[in-house]
């Protein structure tokens, strides 16, 4: 493995009480600047695997290295920072001090603090709203504090949790664009958690396509679309192939894990995912 | 972060509206009035034996004669409560602390506490007047904090721990503490659900300071005047004093809707008031 993944996963494992594996024998690595999805159907374990990467939920075996330390230390240290699919901002605080808690949780001063927050309500677009409080704010809104707070420390990892997934469509993909603008900018690395195959497409460098019962990466799909991507990119005949493809594996790691298990490797195609 | 839905007295916002314009006012404090008027008519139109009704305006006339009297019965008796509230909220405030950080604790507890937060504790007075005397103020004092004190653990229990799990775990993403995650998250998540507790308590609080009086207090106070005067056939004056008793209740409680409007300005239930 190279020393320079701000992402090694080796072997990873995890089985809760009950006899369940949620996850099993999970190899990835991730690079600096790659943006990398997760998805696959729910209870997959994708959302247990970015935990893991967090460490916020400990592996049962296997080795999680994050910017080159282990997953305790990095989030000791303060090495990513998450955005889940509920905003999850204190009412109590205005967005401003949202924003501001983890540069606070660090002990920056109050001028440094509100000098980076001026500027991640910049990257957001949410000028003039930094003495509002989270409720005022629309969904989409919320979702981009909660994005801007996840960057406000520069971290060199962020990982998000379906965070469009209770948005509707428009919303999304208004925020899709956003987003690949925002990682452009903050050349971040980011690890996405999602079901929605073309938001993964979309955004990603490469798509991480897992089956369940017990979770495993079923296939890896790189993404050669252009960069920078915007709304023409949707209409691309690669995007609609690349779509279609991970829909196929998907097909394939969702429905041989269901019908077959624990077996696998059978195809079969044209199914539904249920 | 959602509203405890527990005991409230009164509509919620009805007093947090507090001079939000009269227009809204102006319908209750018509009510009022034609109430007070009708109360007036009927007393007087059926004559009926004061007894058993006095009219209002005797009433009123009452308050201000025996304006003396009342002033003292009314602060021996609020400071019963106030002593109570401030002790009894206090200390289960303190006890949710506890059982929050230490949830085995809680488990052992918890379904104690709910049962003796079942016990009519007013049965106690007699008892805590032979405990603490009954001419002093403490028997009363500690009616009043027992009954305080459970509300506003239980608010405060559920508030401290009806955190969502994501926001937790986005502490522990800033590799924040056990006490920090307190100060940051669960304290300010448990406010409304405290003031909710805080508020409730200040209606147990006066009414165990008026049933410890009733069972013998310190003289003068406002529990142990009603009753002499209910004794001697004062009934225009023991009607003073329930009125006294009333307002002193409804200001208490007006008072700390008040502060929790000042505390908690940010929060969504307050949406009609500016965010400052």
């Amino acid at each position: 493995m190279s020393g320079s993944a701000v992402v090694s996963l080796s072997n990873v494992t995890k089985a809760f009480g009950g006899g369940v594996t949620a996850l099993q024998s999970i190899d990835l690595e991730v690079q600096p600047g790659e943006f990398v999805s997760l998805i696959g159907p729910s209870g997959c374990g994708k959302s247990t695997l970015l935990r893991i990467v967090g460490d916020l939920v400990e592996p049962t075996s296997g080795d999680v290295v994050v910017n080159g330390k282990s997953a305790r230390q990095a989030r000791l240290d303060r090495e990513y920072g998450i955005v889940f699919q509920d905003s999850v901002l204190y009412d109590w605080r205005t967005v401003s001090k949202n924003i501001g808690l983890p540069l606070e949780l660090l002990g920056w001063d109050r001028s440094k603090r509100a000098d980076r927050v001026r500027e991640m309500l910049e990257l957001v677009e949410l000028q003039g709203f930094g003495d509002h409080r989270p409720w005022q704010l629309s969904g989409g809104m919320q979702q981009r504090v909660s994005i801007a707070r996840a960057l406000s420390f520069s971290p060199a990892l962020l990982l998000m949790d379906e965070p469009f997934g209770a948005l509707d469509e428009m919303t999304r993909e208004r925020l899709n664009a956003e987003v690949l603008r925002i990682w452009a900018r903050s050349r971040s690395t980011v690890l996405f958690v999602t079901h929605s195959i073309p938001e993964a497409v979309f955004l990603s460098t490469r798509v991480v396509v897992m089956s369940r019962r017990p979770g495993r990466i079923a296939a890896i799909v790189d993404v050669d679309l252009a960069q920078p991507r915007g709304a023409d990119t949707r209409e691309d005949a690669r995007f609609f192939e690349l779509v279609t493809e991970v829909r196929d594996r998907l097909r394939e790691g969702g429905l041989d894990a269901d019908r077959t298990a624990p077996g696998e490797g059978e195809l079969v195609v044209g199914g539904e995912t249920p | 972060m959602t509203t405890p839905g527990l005991v409230e007295p009164l509509p919620p916002g009805f007093l947090n509206r507090f001079g939000r314009g009269l227009r809204d006012w102006v319908p209750a404090v018509l009510v009022f009035v034609l109430g007070i008027l009708f109360w007036e008519a009927l007393v007087r139109g059926l004559e009926i034996q004061n007894f058993l009704l006095p009219a209002p305006s005797d009433i009123v006339e009452t308050l201000w004669v025996e304006r003396d009297q009342l002033w003292t019965a009314a602060s021996i008796t609020f400071r019963e409560a106030l002593g109570g509230w401030i002790i009894g909220c206090s200390l289960g405030f303190l006890a949710a602390l506890v059982l929050a950080r230490w949830r085995l604790l809680s488990t052992a507890l918890m379904p104690y506490a709910v049962a003796a937060g079942a016990i009519p504790i007013v049965a106690f007075a007699p008892i805590t007047n032979n405990w603490f005397g009954v001419t002093g103020l403490t028997s009363k004092v500690v009616i009043a904090a027992v009954l305080c004190f459970f509300p506003v653990m239980v608010n405060t229990l559920k508030g401290l721990t009806s955190v969502p799990a994501s926001a937790i775990e986005l502490m522990h993403s800033y590799a924040a503490g056990e006490f920090t995650i307190l100060r940051r998250v669960r304290l300010p998540n448990a406010l409304p659900y405290v003031f909710t507790g805080l508020k409730v308590g200040t209606v147990l609080a006066m009414i165990g300071a008026i049933v410890g009086d009733y069972f013998g207090g310190a003289s003068g106070s406002l529990g142990v005047q009603i009753q002499r005067w209910t004794g001697i056939f004062a009934f225009e004056e023991a009607w003073a004093g329930i009125v006294v008793a009333s307002v002193i209740g409804i200001l208490f409680y007006g008072s700390v809707a008040l502060a929790e409007r000042r505390v908690m300005a940010w929060h969504p239930s307050l949406r009609g008031g500016r965010p400052e």
